[in-house]
């Protein structure tokens, strides 16, 4: 069995709101699945889902074979979840937090190895108030891994956490990812899914806009180059812009956008007419696509597409 | 970050699951600490009997309780055990599960192995234990205080406060169902509270209540419970209203339990 996830036609409303409009993937066995999205889009809906905590108004979602809501006592003790908000009673310390979801969990960790991994061991004789936003998410976490899980729900595992924690996290993620573990996560941070995604699904609406591997759903885009015209000069004073690779172009109050296939061929065609005809391009700005546009530009597009 | 111990391979055997006892006793064990950490809920549940039984001693003074074959103390006594029971597990129940539910503990406790059930039961365990604790205390202080005689059938106390506390468990789980807040919860386990003080012969044996009120506050939730606890005392309790008060107790223990199922949400605002 190859498959560790698979949603067919997965639909979820509640009190009359599509939160989830019918979404397909599969994510293999040590996979890393990223799902992106702005807010609302349905992420967490989705994974709630297939964490079993509610089930689908339509459609079907297995979860290592089995229906995560149905048949939950097969699967999750084989899982670990980490909620985009989760709870711990406030006046509890970290080590009796850990020990009370430990008493609770088939094969679980020796208490010190969980705080180890996320860095909670000094930490453990404080009460959980008591504890930076970023700390409790490290706690949350250490709760997901107790179990030593084969699949891993994470929802927004970064969020409040500062840049050396994100980055030890991000560590972590990928060192159980190399042990085997099937990991699935939404988060904010597009350099998160493009640091650890094997695969990434764009959510939007309750849809999945796009889906892919990393590279392939950013080559779809393409690059820009932008820059400012003295105010004597036009576009139309340019080379032919087809002749540059340039298959799209914007012009707006001297400032121009050009969007090409081949970063370099039109980069170096415009710098070689700028040179030659000793024009100064000001703010010349030249980029290739990212995670970031792809996925503005599906946000954007799909919204127009509504209002049409 | 330290390394990680390997995850667990696929292919071996998965290790043996943890049983609902030790779950339960995980949980227990941390709302145990958490009860004890909260003086408030600590010193409603400890003194509110014994100060309430004390005062009731006038009251109970002034009843007829001519023909009806009780005395100050199998009144006092059982009532006592009662009113212990009321505080110590349902009011006290009631906050518990509605501050966990609003700070989001049980929705995360959720996406483990735990059963809906155990977590009901494993955040009672510690509410059941004080309760019995100081039930003992109340028996033995009582007991030398009144004067009384000892319980002339035990068991059926010992059915009384094990009923009890499986009916006033699901009874909280339901009052809790049915409250918005942590605030609300202040006010919402007063009707059930007047109800069992006034109907279910706590203090005021039913004996002494007008003929329709009487009939009809008999079959209360609480009302098999008080029957049990003051059968123990006075032994007059024959085998058939035994049999009934248990089975009424444990009806009203399932109607809770499935309304619980039916309206418990387990993530704030509704």
């Amino acid at each position: 069995m190859n498959t560790v996830i698979e949603t067919v036609g997965l639909k979820r409303s509640y009190w009359g709101f599509d939160a989830v409009r019918g979404i397909d993937f599969t994510v293999a066995r040590g996979e890393l699945f990223a799902l992106l999205g702005t807010n609302g889009a349905g992420k967490t809906s989705t994974l709630e889902l297939l964490e079993g905590q509610a089930t689908p108004t339509g459609g079907t979602v297995r979860v290592l074979g089995h229906d995560p809501f149905r048949d939950r006592a097969s699967v999750r003790h084989r899982m670990g979840v980490m909620l985009q908000e989760g709870g711990f009673p406030p006046e509890l310390t970290v080590l009796e937090t850990v020990r009370m979801w430990a008493g609770c969990t088939t094969g679980a960790r020796p208490v010190d190895e969980a705080l180890a991994l996320t860095n909670l061991s000094d930490r453990r004789a404080v009460r959980v108030k008591q504890l930076s936003g970023g700390e409790r998410r490290r706690l949350d976490l250490s709760l997901a891994l107790l179990g030593r899980p084969e699949v891993l729900f994470l929802d927004e595992p970064t969020t409040g956490l500062d840049a050396q924690s994100r980055q030890d996290t991000w560590e972590l993620i990928r060192e159980l990812k190399q042990q085997g573990t099937t990991v699935l996560l939404t988060t904010h941070y597009l350099e998160e899914a493009e640091q650890l995604a094997d695969r990434l699904a764009i959510m939007h609406k309750g849809l999945i806009a796009t889906t892919g591997r990393v590279a392939d759903v950013v080559a779809e885009r393409p690059s820009r180059i932008s820059f400012q015209l003295p105010q004597d000069r036009f576009v139309g004073e340019l080379p032919p812009l087809a002749s540059m690779g340039v298959v799209r172009h914007t012009s707006e109050s001297g400032t121009v956008r050009l969007e090409t296939n081949d970063l370099q061929r039109t980069a170096t065609e415009l710098l070689t007419w700028a040179q030659r005809t000793g024009v100064a391009l000001h703010a010349l700005d030249a980029r290739s696509a990212s995670l970031e546009e792809a996925f503005m530009e599906i946000a954007k597009g799909l919204d127009n597409e509504e209002t049409r | 970050m330290t390394t990680t111990a390997p995850a667990r391979p696929v292919t071996t055997a998965t290790p043996v699951r943890r049983g609902s006892a030790s779950r339960m006793i995980a949980l227990g064990r941390a709302e145990l600490a958490l009860l004890l950490r909260s003086r408030a809920a600590l010193f409603t549940a400890l003194l509110v009997p014994a100060i309430t039984t004390f005062s009731m001693r006038g009251v109970v003074n002034g009843l007829d309780l001519d023909g009806t074959g009780l005395s100050i103390a199998t009144v006092l006594l059982p009532g006592s055990l009662g009113l212990a029971l009321i505080f110590s597990v349902y009011t006290n129940l009631v906050g518990v599960y509605v501050t966990r539910r609003e700070s989001l503990v049980l929705k995360r406790l959720r996406t483990g192995e735990v059963r809906d059930w155990e977590i009901f039961t494993g955040g009672a365990l510690p509410a059941l234990l004080l309760a019995y604790v100081q039930c003992a205390l109340l028996v033995i202080g009582l007991t030398v205080v009144l004067d009384a005689p000892a319980p002339a059938a035990p068991h059926l106390v010992v059915l009384g406060l094990l009923t009890g506390g499986a009916m006033l468990v699901a009874a909280g789980a339901l009052t809790a169902a049915v409250t918005r807040t942590a605030e609300s919860a202040q006010l919402t386990f007063l009707p059930f509270w007047l109800l069992s003080m006034a109907g279910s012969g706590m203090f005021v044996p039913r004996e002494v209540l007008p003929g329709m009120v009487a009939d009809i506050s008999a079959w209360l939730p609480f009302s098999p419970v008080m029957d049990l606890l003051r059968g123990g005392w006075t032994g007059e309790l024959g085998a058939v209203d035994q049999g009934r008060a248990l089975l009424l107790a444990l009806a009203w223990t399932g109607v809770a339990a499935l309304g619980v199922r039916q309206w418990f949400r387990w993530g704030p605002r509704g």
